[in-house]
């Protein structure tokens, strides 16, 4: 039993909608547990078993001087660190601050900005510390957190798409919308793991995995116009749940009114 | 935790006050036996959804808000397309309104589930966590995991996700399931309805302090049924009104050291949302089934002990499942599945009821539906004034308790309520200071 690796979850600026992912694993939820020791999981357990860690999963950007300096802790106490979700590994849909001026955002939404200590930017959690894996995804897809812990378990690499949604979508026989439909989608640049979920539902992708391994950004965007997608339409698709994505935020810009 | 001090003036810190959604903190101050102060803090990051949604379209606040709470993005979605509907004027037709009333159980069976089993059930038998309480109890805790897997199912075939549903759009949905479907999902809910019972009779045998608060409850209300997506807004004080009523007679506060804003009505006390409001506002109008249950588990038609709210969270859990069951059996697809929402300039309002309570949204547009101010009332801001009100009864109530066992308490105080942290802003550490 002492030989079970440690596992521990930790939050930054995010929604909890990624380790909530872990607790929907009805099914797993309960051998999970058996297979991994649980040190430090505050949504969880309150029970708190101190560091190292084997397995850290990381949710959440990095938006506070205090956050930056607790990414820090965390790394030293951990042996593999592994980012779960768009906020972790591209900032979130929280980084559009970085387009904008923070002092602003924080008088709009508070009354004494003065309270309020924060930094210009969200940034993803590579940008600070070593990252040993990342999962992508607003939300991740929780049978991905299940194949990465135990592929990183078993000493071997977890196998994860790098792929584009548009081949996830024809495996899953889903009609294209955008040849069917002309309706804008970002399933040729975004990566797979979701399973084409909104093509499913008759709707473009909205990227929420981020970019694939390989895009071209450029030629989806000529693409978007000729289907009658304004230039702010265009930005705003490319800036919303990972525009911090390097391509992503580069072609937003492209287009930015 | 880290106690000190004598019983008349104590000090505890407790770093860590875990199974609530976010973080925060709690300090309590003791001083020559008397209680001195009560605060919840939140120190969520700010992620500033209010700012980033200027200047957006008029159709994006379902996808962009449900990023604030991963618990429960139905309620940011549902909230979100009623203001946005409100301010262009659009009202959706019958059919949509029941498949949206349906998504929205899943979200309250998924959520009422893991709250019941996993983050509050552990209190009452002193346990750390549902893993160890499935040690103690593993048909109870299996019990939990079912029911709240049906909830997800149901999201995932309506939603078509159970975290951050895509098939959510302003004026409906991007695609109505077919009937095969939702027909596949009755037997899940109905068996789902089976195990709410028995958690209600589980909960009813758990051992309850005897605390009674005299809350101030407000809660969306309909007059043909359970308030969950839409109604006017309610008070045990006699306030009725439209969502954008409601919101211009509240007012939020910005204290020091917390990057949540605490909701109050102008020239009220604080108030309380959540199953206990809604129970105590909309009881008659819950089924006969329900009521009865209730009743057997001896809740009368009001509880104003904030820790039975467990016993009326499987109350709704069994009413979620039930009603589930209902819409499931009546559906039929329908097309289109969404109607048009031309923008026009306007200010809208909506509310619905988040499993933890009400949440309410307001936008202001410009006549091309760019987003000109947004407005967001999560329940926890505004609940916030009101379990640190129940904080000072259970401390004052317990004084001669030790300081673990206070701690304990005051914890499972805050848990009572499901607060969400991520929502309000997002929490996690209690201290007691009796110095
Ligand atoms: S990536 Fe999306 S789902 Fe995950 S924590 Fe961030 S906002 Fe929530």
């Amino acid at each position: 039993m002492t030989m079970r690796p440690t596992l521990a979850v930790w939050k930054f600026a995010s929604c909890d909608g990624c380790q909530l992912g872990i607790l929907d694993l009805e099914d797993e939820l309960l051998s999970l547990v058996g297979a991994v020791q649980i040190a430090s999981f505050t949504e969880m357990t309150s029970a708190v078993i101190d560091g190292p860690y084997d397995v850290s999963l990381v949710e959440g950007s990095i938006t506070t001087p205090d956050d930056a300096d607790r990414i820090l802790a965390v790394r030293e106490a951990s042996g593999l660190l592994v980012t779960i979700g768009a906020c972790a590994t591209a900032g979130g849909i929280q980084a559009l601050r970085n387009y904008a001026d923070v002092g602003e955002y924080t008088s709009t939404v508070y009354a004494h900005p003065e309270y309020i200590t924060t930094l210009a930017e969200s940034s993803p959690i590579s940008s600070y510390v070593k990252v040993d894996f990342e999962l992508r995804g607003c939300p991740i897809n929780r049978y991905q957190i299940v194949e990465v812990v135990t592929a990183l378990l078993a000493g071997r690499r977890p196998v994860i798409p790098g792929y584009s949604v548009c081949e996830e979508c024809k495996m899953a026989g889903n009609l294209c919308v955008l040849v069917a439909h002309g309706t804008a989608c970002l399933g040729p640049v975004t990566r797979a793991g979701c399973g084409a979920l909104c093509p499913a539902v008759n709707r473009g992708c909205y990227g929420c995995f981020g970019p694939a391994d390989t895009t071209n950004t450029a030629s989806l965007a000529r693409r978007l116009t000729e289907l009658g997608t304004s230039e702010r339409g265009i930005s705003r698709l490319f800036r919303t749940f990972n525009s911090a994505a390097t391509e992503f935020s580069k072609e937003s810009l492209e287009h930015d009114a | 935790m880290t106690p000190s001090g004598d019983s008349a003036n104590r000090a505890i810190d407790v770093h860590g006050l875990a199974r609530v959604e976010g973080e925060g903190s709690l300090h309590v101050a003791v001083r020559d036996g008397v209680l001195e102060r009560v605060e919840l803090e939140i120190f969520e990051p700010p992620r500033f959804f209010e700012a980033f949604l200027v200047g957006r379209g008029h159709e994006e606040p379902p996808d962009i808000t449900a990023r604030i709470c991963g618990i429960c993005p139905v309620a940011y979605q549902m909230s979100a397309c009623a203001a946005i509907e409100d301010a262009c004027g659009v009202q959706v037709p019958a059919e949509v309104g029941r498949l949206r009333r349906l998504l929205y159980c899943g979200e309250w069976i998924q959520s009422h589930a893991l709250h019941i089993y996993l983050l509050h059930a552990p209190d009452f038998f002193g346990c750390r966590d549902a893993v160890e309480l499935a040690g103690l109890n593993p048909a109870a805790v299996e019990r939990g995991l079912r029911i709240k897997k049906v909830g997800n199912q149901l999201m995932e075939v309506v939603g078509g996700r159970a975290i951050h549903p895509v098939n959510v759009r302003i004026g409906g949905f991007y695609r109505a399931p077919s009937r095969e479907e939702i027909t596949a999902l009755i037997e899940p809910l109905k068996k789902a309805r089976e195990e709410s019972l028995e958690t209600i009779r589980f909960v009813a045998t758990f051992d309850f302090p005897d605390i009674e608060a005299d809350y101030r409850f407000v809660a969306l209300s309909h007059p043909d049924h359970y308030a969950i997506e839409a109604g006017r807004i309610m008070s045990s004080d006699g306030i009725d009104a439209t969502p954008m009523e409601f919101a211009a007679i509240s007012v939020e506060e910005h204290v020091q050291r917390s990057s949540a804003l605490h909701a109050r009505l102008r020239g009220r006390d604080p108030y309380l949302t959540g199953p206990l409001a809604r129970y105590a506002l909309n009881q008659a109008t819950l089924p006969q089934t329900a009521r009865d249950a209730a009743a057997e588990a001896g809740l009368g038609p009001v509880c104003r002990n904030p820790f039975k709210s467990v016993i009326v969270r499987a109350v709704e859990l069994y009413f979620a499942c039930d009603e589930a069951v209902r819409l499931a059996e009546e559906y039929e697809p329908f097309e289109p599945a969404a109607v048009p929402v031309p923008p026009q300039a306007g200010t809208g309002a909506g509310a619905t009821e988040a499993p933890r309570g009400m949440l309410l949204q307001r936008y202001e547009l410009s006549a091309d539906g760019t987003i000109k101010s947004a407005r967001i009332m999560p329940p926890t801001s505004q609940n916030q004034l009101s379990i640190e009100s129940d904080i000072r009864q259970v401390v004052e109530a317990g004084l001669d308790l030790s300081d673990a066992e206070l701690t304990a308490r005051c914890e499972l105080a805050v848990r009572n309520h499901d607060p969400c942290i991520s929502c309000a802003a997002h929490f996690l550490d209690v201290s007691i200071d009796r110095s």
